[in-house]
């Protein structure tokens, strides 16, 4: 079984060191000579930043290809965005790959002032701890998706309302914060075992 | 589905704070002085831009006291961009962060390209919820700059020259001693406090850990795809561009090409792709040619 990291941008090296722990050996992506790989992990940072990358590199066509025919795939936050059917409040030009049934809003919890930790209650696997950075809020979540863990969150100009955080479907999984940073394998592992 | 209380969200702690840093990484931040330079640094790929008031390059023509940028324009910048924001208050000028806090700036930068306000202290960043930046010279300085909130390191380099060479000589430096700290024994751990000025339970992280207890990035002088790989190679995990963009013929493939590089960096072919004909670099200033060394600011 051969993972890859997107390694663009973002804190891919946080990926690659919860893979290492879990005695996986990943391969870092940067160029379409690098995706003969059976899952993929897309990690957290600029959402936009990477999507100018994915096209100037030539990884975005195949890349989205392969998401399409059933590859299994990981993304936190950016990575989240990246694998959204559409996104809210990104540049016009960013691409998305449309992996995940989910309509996502980039930074829809606010700036960084906004950043938070909490503790989650996930579905089959029990509390988290959990950092949102500037992180996407889940709009929209349709078809087959499944929402393991959710925050309720009360923003400026509405009530409080839950807004799914993990979210899963089929081979792709994706969460809007980052176990990344806390050295938590636990989501890296259930992205595992559906390969 | 499970459900989460809402009580329990804590915004301004470390993590969060450090966390932003993370995800910088890999990234260009890009120095703008108005919505106009923002927009063209978000579209070459940027991952966040500076607000200052006037780049180095020009600090350094012009002279005078260079301070915090005017809200507006910070503002102006904020509408402009997606990205994150940061922006640079002067040295110990806790006026100055307080303002770039209320007006929601993602990361600030405590930094010696503007006029100094405290000749003995810096801010104290932990009475703050958002992250800071600061500049160092060495480990001492980087740890002391931690030790009062500082949730990121950059080199100072020395900025608004277009000359790399300083820059490399605060990350050598830094992480130089980062790899002689980690062979240190426990009695060892002490004297390295001492020399580098710096607390202990630091040093002793540093030697644990064989890094920051934040993310180092490099800043200062940086001009070329080259020297934004160079940096990269020797062990930042992002740069900072300031004078280096703007004060460039073309400042828009500059940027692109920086950012690509920065990405790439240990990949020649993709080096001599983006830095060909990109046009003019800035013209760039040798050290023994400065007047003012702005890295000699900050305690």
């Amino acid at each position: 079984m051969k993972i890859g990291v997107l390694a663009l941008q973002g804190d891919y090296l946080n990926h690659v060191a919860i893979l290492n722990k879990l005695s996986v050996n990943p391969v870092l992506i940067r160029t379409p000579d690098d995706l003969d790989v059976d899952g993929m992990i897309i990690p957290g940072g600029e959402s936009t930043t990477i999507s100018l990358l994915l096209q100037s590199s030539g990884l975005y066509l195949p890349l989205r290809g392969l998401l399409n025919s059933g590859m299994a795939a990981f993304g936190t936050c950016a990575g989240m965005i990246l694998l959204a059917k559409s996104v809210i409040d990104g540049r016009p030009d960013q691409v998305s790959f449309d992996a995940i049934d989910i309509v996502v809003r980039r930074n829809g919890f606010g700036r960084q002032v906004a950043s938070f930790e909490t503790e989650l209650a996930v579905s089959g696997v029990g509390p988290m701890k959990a950092v949102f950075i500037r992180a996407p809020v889940v709009e929209k979540v349709s078809g087959e998706v499944e929402v393991l863990s959710s925050v309720n969150y009360s923003f400026p100009d509405s009530a409080d309302r839950q807004v799914p955080v993990i979210c899963r479907s089929g081979k792709v999984l994706v969460s809007s914060f980052h176990p990344e940073l806390v050295g938590e394998d636990r989501l890296h592992r259930l992205f595992l075992e559906r390969i | 589905m499970e459900k989460t209380e809402k009580s329990a969200h804590a915004t301004g702690g470390v993590l969060v704070k450090r966390g932003l840093a993370e995800m910088l990484r890999g990234g260009v931040i890009m120095d703008v002085v108005n919505a106009e330079q923002a927009k063209i640094a978000e579209d070459a790929g940027a991952v966040a831009v500076m607000a200052l008031e006037r780049v180095p390059a020009d600090i350094r023509r012009d002279g005078g006291v260079a301070r915090m940028s005017d809200p507006y324009l910070i503002e102006e910048i904020q509408r402009a961009v997606t990205i994150p924001v940061m922006a640079k208050a002067r040295i110990g000028h806790f006026a100055e962060a307080q303002i770039l806090e209320e007006l929601q700036v993602d990361y600030i930068d405590e930094s010696e390209v503007l006029t100094p306000a405290d000749e003995a202290h810096h801010i104290d960043k932990w009475k703050f919820s958002v992250p800071f930046v600061c500049g160092a010279t060495n480990l001492g300085e980087a740890l002391r700059r931690i030790s009062e909130g500082a949730a990121l390191i950059r080199s100072k380099g020395e900025a608004g020259t277009g000359n790399v060479v300083e820059a490399v000589r605060h990350l050598r430096s830094i992480t130089g001693d980062i790899r002689k700290i980690t062979q240190a024994d426990s009695a060892e751990i002490y004297a390295w406090a001492k020399n580098l000025q710096a607390p202990v339970e630091l040093v002793r992280e540093v030697a644990k850990e064989g890094r920051l207890p934040v993310p180092l990035f490099c800043a200062g002088g940086l001009a070329t795809p080259a020297d934004a790989s160079l940096v990269m190679q020797l062990g930042a995990e992002a740069v900072f561009v300031g004078s280096g963009i703007f004060k460039s013929a073309d400042p828009a493939r500059r940027a692109r090409a920086i950012v690509e590089a920065t990405t790439h960096f240990k990949d020649p072919g993709v080096l001599v792709k983006v830095s060909r004909n990109i046009g003019p670099a800035m013209v760039g200033i040798e050290m023994d040619a400065i007047e003012v060394k702005l890295a000699e600011r900050g305690w």
